[in-house]
């Protein structure tokens, strides 16, 4: 049997999902407009860059950091949801972490915000534990053979945060100046940080 | 459970897509509406986190994959609401086909249990404190237990009968295995526990690391 039109759209579904649940008094659609504005405007990896220029420029805050990752980040005032314990880990010239979550898309919302469409990907989830080299390099990192890599599988409510290497160059740079070049990416591990 | 969800290791899915920097966080209107929906469907429903992921896991390849991330919570929010009795079978659809003037007979609505109110942001996380001491200590060798239990499971399969060294003892939190079904939290230690790529993937595989986070009930003394 044919169906009419065929099957309807995932943003009819949505919108279809949305009218019962209002009409019955059970969501309120100003709390999805909430969410969605503060997901778009507020919580990104702007809040991660600022822990990362932290850590470059104030070495208290960095041991602090890496040693209790969840607090040190609160002192910037990030938390909440998906960021109730977030580990940090330091990339080196000779370590690379790199974060993926095989079981569905874990990661850390409060300080990188919603996960990206290729950290979703089924392709990403799939191959980064078992040739993180070589996907690095589609992705545009080329590891040297000298780089040992540490592929940080988010597999329970522990939630990952890369600390990239500072590049070199930046010595002269702020706090304020560091943070715009930090990059959702290099927070991942899929990325290093550009001098400007 | 072994579902599609489980993807670590699993051939046949091509390259990956590199990342642009001025990537939207919601594409299309609909994908923040989804999103948002299904935190508070999973309220709506009295599920847990755990219970939700175990309904995305439920999902059919179709339902999982082909309307991408938002498609498989917006899928999982409409099973969550038919199994806890806010939504019929089958409504949904019959609204978005009335959306779009195609009007059919709507599944009646089913009578439902009082529903709590919907509360908003997410409320206490998984994190626990626990009496017991743990039982693995940093640099102790654990083996995975090779199992494979019918239902919500967050030992993935790829990592399942293998030897690794413990990194890190990381808190007490809720026990996805029962707590997904309703069968109590049973909180317990997690583990960072690092495996070496070879122990995964045999001698030919490249040289790197692997860390997953494993729940004591995940794990036995390894030799």
């Amino acid at each position: 049997m044919t169906t009419p039109g065929g099957a309807p759209s995932a943003a009819l579904r949505t919108a279809a999902l949305e009218q019962l649940l209002v009409e019955r008094g059970l969501v309120d659609p100003r709390m999805v407009d909430a969410f969605i504005a503060n997901y778009e405007t507020n919580v990104g990896p702007l809040n991660g860059a600022k822990v990362v220029a932290r850590a470059w420029t104030d070495p208290d805050y960095r041991g602090r950091l890496l040693a209790e990752g969840t607090a040190a980040i609160k002192e910037l005032g990030f938390g909440g949801a998906q960021g109730e314990h977030i580990v940090v880990v330091e990339n080196t010239p000779t370590t690379h972490n790199v974060v993926v979550c095989t079981l569905c898309s874990c990661y850390p919302w409060p300080v990188l915000g919603l996960p990206p469409s290729w950290y979703k990907d089924p392709a990403y989830r799939a191959r980064m534990v078992r040739e993180p080299r070589t996907v690095l390099a589609e992705m545009g990192l080329e590891l040297g053979d000298d780089v040992q890599i540490t592929v940080r599988d988010s597999t329970s409510e522990v939630r990952w945060l890369v600390l990239p290497e500072r590049p070199a160059g930046t010595e002269h740079l702020s706090e304020a100046e560091l943070v715009p070049l930090i990059t959702r990416d290099a927070m991942v591990g899929v990325a290093k940080v550009a001098a400007p | 459970m072994d579902g599609i969800a489980d993807m670590g290791g699993t051939p046949g899915w091509g390259p990956v897509h590199p990342p642009r920097a001025d990537e939207p966080v919601f594409a299309e209107p609909w994908q923040g509406r989804a999103t948002a929906l299904a935190i508070l469907a999973g309220r709506l429903a009295g599920r847990n986190l755990d219970a939700f992921r175990h309904a995305v896991e439920r999902l059919d390849r179709a339902a999982y994959l082909d309307q991408g991330y938002f498609g498989r919570w917006l899928n999982a929010a409409e099973l969550m609401l038919v199994e806890g009795g806010v939504l019929a079978p089958g409504e949904i659809d019959a609204r978005a086909r009335d959306l779009r003037d195609r009007p059919v007979e709507a599944p009646p609505e089913p009578a439902r249990p009082d529903a709590p109110a919907p509360a908003w942001p997410a409320g206490p996380g998984s994190l626990r404190t626990i009496e017991a001491a743990p039982a693995f200590a940093v640099g102790q060798r654990v083996r995975t237990r090779n199992i494979s239990p019918p239902g919500h499971t967050r030992l993935p399969r790829y990592a399942r009968g293998h030897t690794g060294v413990v990194e890190v003892v990381q808190p007490a939190a809720v026990f996805p295995d029962t707590h997904a079904h309703f069968q109590g939290e049973h909180p317990q230690y997690v583990y960072s526990v690092r495996f070496d790529s070879h122990e995964l993937w045999g001698e030919d595989a490249d040289s790197f690391a692997v860390t997953a986070e494993l729940f004591e009930d995940y794990l036995e003394a390894g030799s």
